[in-house]
């Protein structure tokens, strides 16, 4: 398809601002201005602090799942089983408070389970090499459906008012818990994959897993620990919404890996692995929930706000290729 | 003989057929293994188009979507008085349309198809609220015709059962006796190697993708006419359990192997799962995690039998340096 024609080869590096105007974060970074600016625009309430902050709850609990899902796609993987992670942490917790446990108990249950679903998937992907879309679906049936064995259709209600805070409370004037975590962990996973060893290596994998392995990295190892974050992110989001929603029943964050991936790939992350950055999945969180909050603000239902997720998916990939297409 | 997949699962089935008739002799008479067959028709349909996208390395997770999508706006058709045979080519051709389009994305663009098909599985259901205004048809506004042929009985088996014996029959054929059917394992089995054999490999792709789409929309009537009533959540998350029915039946999802009977197998021993759970009075909320289950442990039974392979790559490539 990539066409072996005389190719215009540079004979030296563009500048590193010239780079960084013409990036994938860059466009994005304009878009979500335009975004912000058209709802400011459009609703007179929208440029409100409280509102703003409001606002952010509509995507740091998929955005610290993105930031995972970013460096797990990146090294060639994905993990379609997120929500149900969410779903089966909820229970737990659930049944946990319904038993006595306290506030700590019931975030270490939350953590320990979103872990423990993590390394399950990283055992069946990097441990017998199955692969791990497959291995994701199945999973993504597995944990929802324990969920739906320990709840059927009822729900686990009545959790104590100090776990409220993860979801609903404020560290700082109109700075949520939830916003300080997103920052932190964009920081921590900008870090993470940019600045360390370990990062370096799942840009390795993604670009030629095999060479990897001759060059002496422990693939699966790597794989098994992106595995694991991605477990514990989703963990973590399972603590924040369901102190946000304040009950668990089995059908909760339904959709929720559409958006996630979305996100990921919003953000500039190839699909195929190999590329992609943490800022540029900061960005794309920003936009979506941009989108979605303004699309609120007009009264848009749920589910017409899910086929413009589900078309800017297509769409962020496919007009790149278009565009391509057409300038041959 | 006990190394073929389609032997052992035919076993698996026969044992668990077995277990089930040791407390419940009734669930393995004719009447009900008729009535079993019958209600797992849809998903031996949706499997079988899985299984020609599979094959290609591809997958379809926009099928459930695409079935409800159809089925609604068969629905709305027969509320408008037009006749049945005309509701089953729309629906087909709508099928295959909106199987076409994922096809287009994949062979045009060359976006993976996971992403496409996560997408268009949203949009398609996005499309039925715009449609409806999330408004249900229900079974008084539907005409007797409609809701009857599926359920007509024809030498002791419904329309339907008989629908998906054809399917099976046509989908046997296809797959064994004309060129493309061929050219689905070729692509999926090597892609490099079927464009020197002059098999193009988004096309074929882009037809998979079509046909799936096509046995989507009809089975969106089949579903709506059995039921008897249509809305946005119709065959919610009935794309996995199709995925689940080619996994469990040896379709590589790595592409280019399986076979017909295979899927068919795959579909029924989750069909017999499903319907033998309020038998055995286990809540049905069980499915979900016993189909999530049964698709780990095939792919692992799967994986077993290629289980060397990444040794013999490695020693090979030290020989050559």
């Amino acid at each position: 398809m990539t066409s072996l024609s005389t190719r215009h080869i540079p004979d030296r590096l563009q500048s590193p601002m010239t780079r960084a105007t013409r990036s994938w974060e860059a466009l994005l970074l304009l878009v979500a201005i335009a975004i912000f600016i058209a709802n400011s625009l459009a609703s007179p309430y929208f440029l409100d602090p409280w509102n703003l902050s409001d606002a952010s709850f509509n995507f740091t609990e998929k955005a610290l799942i993105a930031f995972a899902m970013a460096m797990l796609v990146i090294a060639g993987e994905i993990d379609l089983s997120v929500a149900s992670i969410i779903a089966l942490c909820s229970t737990v917790m659930g049944a946990a408070m319904m038993a006595g446990v306290p506030v700590w108990g019931l975030v270490a249950l939350g953590l320990g389970t979103g872990l423990a679903c993590g390394a399950f998937n990283g055992l069946l992907v990097a441990g017998f090499g199955l692969p791990s879309i497959v291995v994701t679906i199945g999973t993504m049936s597995l944990f929802r459906g324990l969920s739906f064995i320990a709840l059927g259709d009822g729900a686990y209600t009545g959790y104590p008012a100090g776990f409220a805070w993860f979801g609903q409370g404020y560290v700082w004037w109109v700075f949520s818990f939830e916003l300080v975590l997103f920052v932190v962990m964009a920081l921590l996973f900008s870090i993470l994959l940019h600045r360390t060893n370990f990062g370096r290596l799942v840009y390795v994998i993604g670009n030629n897993a095999t060479a990897a392995r001759f060059s002496g990295v422990r693939v699966d190892r790597v794989r098994f620990i992106l595995f694991l974050l991605t477990g514990l992110m989703s963990g973590i989001a399972a603590i924040c919404l369901t102190s946000r929603l304040g009950s668990t029943r089995p059908s909760i964050a339904t959709g929720f890996e559409l958006e996630v991936v979305t996100m990921v790939v919003l953000g500039g992350v190839s699909i195929l692995g190999g590329s992609g950055s943490i800022p540029g999945v900061v960005i794309a969180a920003l936009v979506m929930g941009l989108v979605t909050f303004g699309l609120g603000l007009l009264n848009v239902p749920g589910i017409v706000m899910s086929i413009i997720v589900g078309a800017l998916l297509i769409g962020v990939i496919a007009l790149p290729r278009l565009w391509a297409m057409w300038r041959r | 003989m006990l190394k073929s997949r389609e032997t052992i699962l035919a076993l698996a089935i026969l044992a668990l057929l077995a277990v089930i008739a040791a407390r419940f002799p009734a669930f393995v008479l004719p009447a009900n293994l008729a009535a079993v067959f019958t209600d797992t028709s849809p998903l031996i349909i949706l499997a079988l188009g899985q299984m020609a996208v599979i094959l290609t390395k591809c997958i379809d997770l926009s099928v459930a979507a695409n079935l409800a999508l159809c089925g609604m706006i068969a629905a709305m058709m027969n509320g408008a008085a037009v006749p049945l045979p005309v509701i089953l080519l729309a629906v087909l051709a709508l099928g295959a349309a909106l199987g076409a389009v994922n096809g287009m994305l994949v062979w045009k663009l060359g976006i993976p198809s996971i992403v496409v098909t996560l997408g268009t599985m949203t949009i398609y259901r996005g499309v039925i609220f715009l449609l409806t205004d999330g408004k249900w048809i229900n079974a008084h506004q539907m005409s007797e015709g409609f809701k009857a042929f599926p359920r007509a009985q024809f030498l002791g088996l419904p329309v339907m059962a008989w629908i998906a014996l054809a399917v099976v029959a046509g989908f046997a054929l296809f797959v064994s006796r004309t060129p493309l059917g061929r050219a689905l394992f070729a692509v999926g089995g090597n892609p490099h190697a079927a464009v020197y054999t002059g098999i193009h490999v988004g096309k074929t792709q882009f037809w998979a993708f079509t046909l799936s789409g096509a046995l989507a929309g009809l089975t969106g009537y089949l579903w709506v006419a059995r039921y008897a009533v249509a809305y946005v959540d119709i065959a919610g998350g009935f794309e996995l359990d199709v995925v689940a029915a080619c996994v469990i039946g040896g379709i590589a999802i790595a592409g280019g192997a399986g076979s017909v009977a295979g899927c068919v197998m795959g579909a029924l021993f989750l069909g017999i799962v499903k319907n033998a759970l309020p038998v055995v009075g286990i809540s049905p909320f069980w499915q979900m995690a016993i189909s999530g289950s049964a698709i780990l442990i095939a792919i692992a039974f799967n994986a077993r039998h290629q289980g060397a392979k990444g040794r013999i790559i490695l020693k090979h490539a030290e020989v050559r340096a």
